[in-house]
């Protein structure tokens, strides 16, 4: 195991912690973001590109995005109310 | 008093899943070393196959049925997606045509960084679905970078141009098609050889575009179908959240 991969190891530990520790759920999805970077960071670590390129966009940009955006609608309907 | 005996049991069922997690961990084969196994599925599929991307090989031909029903899985996951949301867009419609509203304007920075990378992303989209059996990526990954690609373009406050080119007819159809095309191809390998999704095509050369047999037109196909999918939950979302919202 190289040092690439205990760094991206320790990261995706410490990432995954915070992302749980984070309450608020705007912040959490921002967050989840950052986590799934360092997911993918790991994954190109242990030489899966494939599976690294995938997750850049699936957790950085498509998961956040779909909870801000469910988020957005759900307190439009709350204010509504 | 609840918490107590919650974080109690919490506890326990953590450690017990720890405890098959280190377990399992320690019977694998040691790091970096692919079993025997692994080694004759990459030969057999660059030597018989020409495929170059061993991951692509298993995904659209050794275990291309898998991938059919994942393709599947998906398209039926978008479908209800839109369905559900599209359920409160008559409500959403009166309260635009009321007030007129454009969409909210982004601010210069994102507006910039989104037009700039728009180009860039989608050919590095089209390139990863086209070269999925040659190098890391393929349909999947190449869908979604496509997809990412609209968003850039909401990004970049085109939200005008995106609502009089009508995005929802072209992604729908893409998505259609591409489910299409894959499950033609897995007929054709019936029809042309006697077994679903057999890779019925010539496999040319080994590194060359066209080569691989059906594992490129299959790639292509999830390109396709994925670039619709994701786009049309985030098309359907956004429709609802940034267009027509009263923000």
């Amino acid at each position: 195991m190289t040092v690439l991969q205990v760094v991206a190891l320790l990261a995706v530990a410490a990432g995954g912690t915070a992302t749980v520790l984070v309450r608020d759920p705007v912040r959490q999805a921002l967050v989840s973001g950052i986590f799934g970077l360092q997911l993918a960071f790991l994954f190109f670590a242990v030489q899966a590109p494939d599976v690294a390129l995938s997750q850049i966009v699936v957790s950085t940009v498509a998961v956040p995005l779909m909870v801000l955006l469910t988020l957005v609608k759900l307190n439009r309907q709350e204010e509504d109310e | 008093m609840r918490l107590r005996p919650r974080l109690v049991i919490g506890t326990l069922v953590l450690c017990a899943l720890g405890g098959l997690l280190v377990w399992a961990a320690a019977d694998l084969t040691p790091f970096g070393t692919p079993s025997g196994d692994a080694n004759a599925v990459t030969r057999a599929l660059v030597h018989e196959r020409h495929v170059a991307n061993t991951v692509n090989g298993v995904t659209y031909d050794l275990r291309g049925l898998d991938t059919l029903g994942e393709e599947l899985i998906l398209f039926v996951a978008a479908l209800g997606s839109a369905v559900l949301l599209r359920h409160g867009r008559g409500e959403a419609v009166e309260a635009r045509s009321a007030e007129q509203e454009p969409g909210p304007r982004m601010g210069d920075t994102v507006r910039v960084a989104g037009t700039v990378l728009v180009g860039p992303l989608i050919v590095l989209g089209v390139y990863e679905v086209a070269h999925g059996h040659l190098g890391p990526g393929g349909g999947f990954q190449g869908g979604v970078i496509l997809a990412s690609g609209l968003l850039l373009v909401y990004a970049a406050g085109q939200v005008l141009a995106l609502e009089r080119v009508e995005p929802m007819a072209l992604v729908e159809a893409a998505e259609a098609t591409g489910a299409l095309a894959y499950a033609l191809v897995a007929v054709g390998g019936l029809v042309f050889s006697g077994a679903a999704l057999f890779n019925f095509l010539p496999y040319g050369t080994t590194g060359q575009l066209l080569s691989s047999g059906t594992i490129v037109v299959l790639s292509v196909a999830v390109g396709v179908e994925v670039t619709g999918a994701v786009a049309l939950i985030l098309t359907e979302l956004l429709d609802q959240t940034l267009l027509r919202g009263a923000a």
